[in-house]
């Protein structure tokens, strides 16, 4: 081969993909585009505040649509890869979409949408200026990228997209607290993000290779001395410090609570459960030994986490506060799943972040509605929401239940598969503390029912009593419409868990044994 | 050179986390924006430096032919470089926001968004 010369056109067959792309297979990219584009045109109408969410919803709507679409594809073929420029693996930067990252962008999306519908009654025209939606929307670019990637490299670069989006929604309206929020937050996400371009630094050093469906081969070839723990560690760290992991996860509460509702409702839904999903892709999948001998930790860890986020909780009075906590909480779950790491766990896991998405979001927005309704967020200044909007209440008490694990709503599918699989693996101890926080959360959310729904009045009028019964101005209904998707979603899944225990069975079993995923990757040349 | 590297790196990180420590926002900026330097200058190193020799295969030939840098940190370098620059910039602005509406640079004295002595929740029903 040596006489080949430029006169000569190399053979690109080894180096690139030549064949088209099939057609379904554009939707691995499509996310990415959709809101890239959405988020740039709202950017241009910046002054035209009231075409801004319309040009939004738009687009978080085709984005459903587009994920919709993925997700059956993916079940329907297995894992679906893309690589950009058409160089080939584990040259060209992989776009892998395997059954985890469809479903939870799917969900995202969604989750995204209910938070856009739901702005247009939460943003005034100034919010709407300073960027609302194109912040909304940018922001889904780097969740859908980081679930979508099949890089690492491109996965630490989605984190940063989606990281200094959140900075940008954090911040809309230039408040005290939110300042004060805003400090913590950046800073502690941007020393989690740096540790894990430090050990993605030190994985190029050792294996020479970004690509997770190339790095599992080239770590088992690495000699027995490589310092792959280290490696697994530092990942460890940083995911846990962006999934708000005990003790790491003092910048959400100290932040959650500043912004505007919908902001909150979307950064509850989605932010920690991208570290969730990096630590189920980098520790179950890539580093599934060092996983193992690090499970302790992980169990302790996530003891810690569920305790103290439910203690968090019931020590608050602000609802967004009480709830910021239950996201840690609900973080300890799914890190029991992966502390176990078992198929049946790791499905159990998944199954909890998906919940925790919907429900979360949800919760944040009533809190939001519940605010407009009752005048505070403060438990002790509320009361009395039951006489003045019984179906509201009725739909905040699916949510608590959900969010407490009470059948027959999502929350409880989720833990008893990570019960089932505790006992099935003798981590008794994790089991009975998912149990416990279970009792405990119930407890918590029980208290914010009973002070803000079911009592007569706020503190310190007579039960029954309240002076402004009549002063309450009807729900927008875009508010409704918001809240009304992801209550729905609750429901259905709750009634209806088999497809989505499916679809999460498929995500972990590709997770455990990613022969597939690999498969997917490297078989893009043919 | 990578050992004298490595030690070099080792500075900047003690350097950039003894200033991380700091309670003045003003300190854990700088610390801030050497971490971001220190991890470039590690993932320079982890590519192994090997110098003056362009990573460029002559014509004829399909290899390169002598031992080159990998070029590949490089590019990495210069993602993470645009970033961190960009997230440094944005630190910036928002320390000042946070110091002309808090008037204090002191992160123990920041407790607007968490107030201590906060009222406690209703406690009986």
């Amino acid at each position: 081969m040596a006489a080949s010369t430029s006169a000569h056109a190399p053979d690109l067959t080894h180096a690139m993909v030549t064949s088209p792309v099939a057609y379904g297979d554009w939707l691995v990219i499509a996310p990415i585009i959709i809101t890239l584009l959405g988020g740039a045109l709202c950017l241009m109408m910046r002054r035209n505040t009231d075409a801004q969410p319309r040009l939004a919803i738009l687009a978080l709507g085709l984005l459903v649509l587009s994920n919709i679409g993925l997700l059956v594809r993916v079940l329907d073929q297995g894992a679906i890869t893309m690589v950009m420029g058409r160089w080939l693996p584990p040259f060209g930067i992989a776009f892998t979409v395997d059954a985890t990252g469809a479903i939870l962008t799917l969900i995202a999306s969604i989750v995204a949408l209910a938070a856009g519908i739901y702005g247009i009654a939460d943003s005034d025209a100034r919010i709407r200026r300073y960027g609302f939606y194109p912040f909304l929307l940018l922001m889904m670019t780097g969740v859908s990228g980081a679930f979508l990637t099949g890089d690492i490299f491109n996965l630490y670069v989605w984190f940063e997209v989606l990281l200094i989006s959140s900075f940008g929604m954090l911040v809309l309206g230039n408040e005290k607290a939110q300042l004060d929020g805003a400090v913590k937050y950046a800073v502690l996400n941007l020393i989690a993000t740096t540790l894990f371009l430090i050990a993605t630094g030190y994985l190029y050093g050792l294996v020479g290779t970004l690509n997770m469906a190339d790095i599992p081969r080239s770590l088992a070839a690495l000699p027995e001395s490589a310092p792959v723990g280290t490696l697994a560690a530092l990942y460890f760290t940083a995911f846990a410090m962006k999934a708000a992991a005990f003790p790491l996860n003092f910048w959400l509460p100290a932040s959650y609570h500043t912004p505007r509702v919908a902001v909150s409702a979307v950064f509850a839904g989605l932010l920690t459960k991208v570290g969730v999903y990096a630590l189920i892709r980098v520790m179950v999948m890539l580093l599934p030994a060092h996983r193992a001998e690090m499970s302790t930790v992980i169990a302790i860890v996530a003891v810690a986490t569920m305790l103290l986020g439910v203690f968090g909780a019931l020590a608050q009075r602000d609802l967004r506060r009480s709830m910021g906590y239950l996201v840690i909480s609900g973080i300890g779950s799914m890190m029991a799943g992966i502390a176990i790491g078992t198929g049946a766990a790791i499905s159990g896991a998944l199954f909890y972040a998906v919940h925790s998405m919907i429900v979360m979001t949800a919760l944040y927005l009533a809190a939001g509605m519940a605010a407009r309704m009752g005048g505070s967020f403060d438990l002790n200044l509320l009361g009395g929401l039951y006489r003045k909007a019984p179906a509201f209440a009725g739909a905040f008490l699916v949510l608590l239940f959900a969010v407490a694990g009470l059948p027959p709503f999502s929350g409880f599918w989720p833990k008893v598969i990570l019960v089932n699989a505790a006992l099935d693996t003798e981590h008794t101890v994790l089991a009975g503390v998912i149990l416990l926080t279970g009792l405990l959360t119930s407890i918590a959310v029980g208290r914010v029912w009973l002070f803000a729904f079911w009592r007569g009045g706020p503190h310190g009028t007579e039960d029954g009593q309240s002076a402004d019964m009549a002063a309450v101005a009807p729900l927008p209904g875009a508010a409704w419409l918001g809240l009304g998707i992801l209550v729905a979603l609750v429901v259905i899944i709750g009634v209806a868990p088999e497809p989505l225990m499916r679809i999460t069975g498929a995500g972990a079993a590709g997770m455990v044994d990613p022969a597939a995923y690999i498969g997917s990757v490297f078989g893009v040349a043919q | 050179m990578e050992a004298g590297f490595s030690i070099l790196i080792g500075i900047y990180f003690a350097a950039s986390i003894y200033l991380m420590l700091s309670r003045q926002l003003i300190r854990i900026l700088i610390g801030v924006a050497l971490l971001g330097n220190a991890v470039n200058l590690l993932i320079f190193t982890a590519g192994r430096l090997t110098r003056e020799v362009p990573p460029v295969i002559p014509e004829g030939a399909m290899v390169p032919v002598e031992v080159t840098a990998n070029p590949l940190p490089q590019a990495l370098i210069l993602t993470a470089i645009v970033i961190s620059f960009s997230f440094f910039a944005f630190l910036l602005v928002l320390a000042f926001r946070a110091y002309q509406e808090l008037g204090t640079d002191d992160a123990n004295d920041m407790r607007v968004a968490e107030p201590a002595g906060d009222v406690k929740p209703p406690m009986g029903y």
